[in-house]
């Protein structure tokens, strides 16, 4: 089974059409068990999220700042496995045909499965794109040839320091969507995006690169509409996202409530 | 794209977030550099010998090996500068990280050995160094943090994760991708993302070498074994790398095997591991099946690593190297034979090392020749060792 479907290039298009930005917000699956990780990532797309990044909860995190590793931790300490993240995953594509689901996680998981079945196993479970973290542009062309059978989008990260054989390299090998780096570092809330100038803009532009989603220390309604108004096709917002569940473990309801009205502010901030 | 191999047949490589790869790419050609610079080399070797104390001393063992036929010699990095062949490479990386115009260093630590030899080489050269040390072993390793204190260096702990050596190098990847700007990441070990395997091996490779040069005066003749501690695996790259080419010299590297590789609690990468990524390079890990890393275990904190530098998974694949495994209790005992019978006390680390060679002396055949790469000295362990041992030591 391979994955036909073009949910990415169909929101972009729709979002057009509407004239506005995408706003993707990012959990990591079983954070922090099965069945509220479902909840959450419905309560997501119940306050409207254009499209889903999730994650998969990994030991050794070395991307990630500290809400996001210990989101990781939750999930591992409640025994999540790679099999239940894809099975959260399918019960979310069940209940919700249409939004583009991505994938963000470390090389190491899929090499464990074997990139192939690992892809494989996404396509099943009903995920558009895959994004490693730690898999630079130098090591990737064995994941984009598995990609490109399967018919997951390989996502590729356009850090701001990147020299211009690298946007050239994204330009010719990016699909779905290019995960644009707003600063240097780790994932956080702790510090805030750079909203990145437009010359960075005109170079995604240039060398056609997929539409640029901009993440890394995005967690306000404004730092949404700067990102848009800066030429951004969308923004993540991933720390602030799991800062709320961090900060209402002990009432689920709550959570998801709080959950579902940070998505609509956020998404309110892409109309353009 | 890379000027250097960037991998050992399919390990090693740069898995990392493309937001390091500037960065590793500057650290390459700096390196490259230097290599080919007199006045580089001439300062580092200028370094090595009037700082570090290099050449370290070659000594035959006495009293060690009961075949008076089997020849058991000691590499001397025990009598180093700072305790332990840490310091060379580190002198070599302070000097590319002045080359490259930074002016702090960022360093993770697991026994502390290389978080004092990147403190009194920044304390040397000017440069501003903090430490990643993971809690537990900021705890165990008391006398290494004040050392680093003392010498200026600024010492962080890490809570994440287990709080030892692996969450500690997460934690220093983590500042260089916000800092690379201003500050090198001088990684303690022949392992992490290329250059860093290539360069801290080259930065080592003078222990191989100059083994080479006392043997033949010594001996006349090449030695049948070197045998080196594994748990990165600097000391034993630089060891080997001077012998890969000459196939009448086993090498053989030991890996701790804690309290036995039939348990988890052992730090037996290319042993009991299996293939996958950690820290930015692809090698031998300790993983569970969904390829998350578990934690190692041994009595030496310098061992008590979940993964092994690439290359040395590549020299096991294909034969040119054995790698072997002793248990705390082996390296232990091999830690008391060697202060009793020849007045050295050495690192636990070095200490499973000689005691592998032990093992080998007892069956190798007469005019066999054995050198073990003793690669610390032991005075960091005193206090651990004495909380194991207790009153069973007895005049």
């Amino acid at each position: 089974m391979s994955n036909s479907a073009d949910r990415y290039g169909d929101m972009f298009e729709q979002l057009d059409a509407k004239n506005e930005g995408a706003f993707v917000p990012f959990v990591m699956v079983g954070d922090p068990d099965i069945q509220t990780s479902v909840n959450i990532i419905k309560a997501l797309v119940a306050g409207g999220a254009d499209a889903l990044e999730l994650g998969f909860p990994y030991s050794d995190p070395i991307a990630d700042g500290p809400t996001i590793q210990q989101a990781s931790i939750r999930a591992l300490s409640n025994k999540i496995k790679t099999d239940d993240c894809f099975e959260i995953i399918r019960q979310v594509r069940e209940a919700h045909a249409d939004i583009p689901i991505g994938l963000l996680l470390y090389s190491n998981l899929v090499l464990k499965r074997g990139i192939e079945k690992f892809y494989q196993d996404a396509v099943n479970a009903g995920v558009d794109s895959i994004l490693i973290a730690d898999v630079p542009l130098r090591e990737a062309d064995r994941f984009i040839a598995i990609a490109k059978q399967t018919g997951i989008k390989q996502i590729l990260i356009a850090p701001p320091n990147a020299s211009d054989e690298t946007f050239a390299e994204i330009g010719q090998k990016s699909q779905g969507y290019t995960y644009l780096l707003g600063r240097a570092g780790v994932t956080g809330a702790e510090t805030a995006v750079s909203i990145p100038a437009s010359e960075l803009i005109d170079k995604l532009t240039q060398y056609k690169v997929a539409p640029p989603l901009l993440g890394f220390g995005i967690s306000t309604p404004v730092q949404v509409a700067d990102a848009i108004k800066s030429g951004a096709a969308g923004a993540i917002s991933g720390s602030a996202t799991v800062n709320i569940i961090a900060e209402n473990l002990s009432q689920p309801e709550v959570m998801l409530e709080k959950l579902k009205s940070f998505v609509t502010n956020m998404k309110s901030a892409t109309y353009k | 794209m890379n000027h250097l191999d960037s991998k050992f047949g399919d390990y090693g490589g740069m898995y990392v977030p493309e937001l390091l790869i500037p960065a590793l790419d500057q650290l390459e050609q700096v390196f490259i550099d230097a290599q080919k610079d007199p006045e580089f080399q001439a300062e580092f070797m200028g370094l090595l010998k009037d700082y570090a104390g290099r050449p370290t001393a070659m000594t035959l063992t006495r009293n060690l090996v009961s075949n008076p036929k089997v020849k058991l010699y000691l590499k001397r990095e025990d009598l180093l500068h700072g305790g332990a062949h840490k310091t060379n490479q580190v002198l070599g990386q302070a000097l590319l990280t002045k080359r490259m115009g930074k002016t702090e260093v960022i360093a993770e630590t697991g026994a502390g050995q290389h978080g004092v030899a990147t403190a009194l080489a920044c304390a040397l050269m000017g440069l501003k160094a903090r430490i990643y040390m993971g809690a537990k072993d900021m705890e165990r390793q008391a006398p290494n943090v004040f050392r680093m204190r003392l010498m200026g260096a600024k010492v962080i702990p890490v809570n994440s994760g287990s709080g030892t050596l692996k969450d500690a190098v997460n934690e220093a990847m983590r500042d260089w991708s916000a800092n690379y700007d201003k500050a090198h990441y001088l990684l303690g070990t022949a392992a992490g993302p290329h250059p860093f395997p290539t360069i801290v091996r080259e930065f080592h490779r003078m222990i191989g070498e100059e083994t080479r040069a006392q043997i033949m005066e010594k001996e006349g003749r090449l030695p049948d074994a070197v045998v080196a501690c594994v748990g990165g695996g600097s000391n034993a790259i630089g060891m080997f790398a001077d012998f890969i080419d000459e196939p009448s010299v086993r090498l053989i590297g030991v890996e701790p095997a804690g309290k036995g590789v039939h348990t988890k609690e052992h730090g037996a990468a290319i042993g009991k591991g299996t293939k996958g990524v950690l820290h930015g390079a692809y090698s031998y890990i300790m993983q569970d099946n969904d390829g998350q890393i578990e934690e190692s275990y041994s009595v030496s904190a310098g061992l008590d690593y979940p993964a092994v530098g690439p290359q040395h998974a590549y020299l096991s694949d294909i034969g040119r190297a054995e790698y072997v495994s002793i248990t705390d209790e082996e390296a232990l005992n091999a830690f008391q034979l060697l202060s009793r019978k020849e007045g050295i006390i050495p690192a636990l680390e070095s200490s499973h090392a000689l005691a592998h060679a032990l093992n080998m002396a007892d069956e190798a055949e007469d005019g066999t020749i054995i050198v073990v790469n003793l690669s610390g000295r032991g005075d960091k362990d005193l206090a651990h060792v004495h909380s194991i041992l207790g009153d069973q030591i007895h005049e």
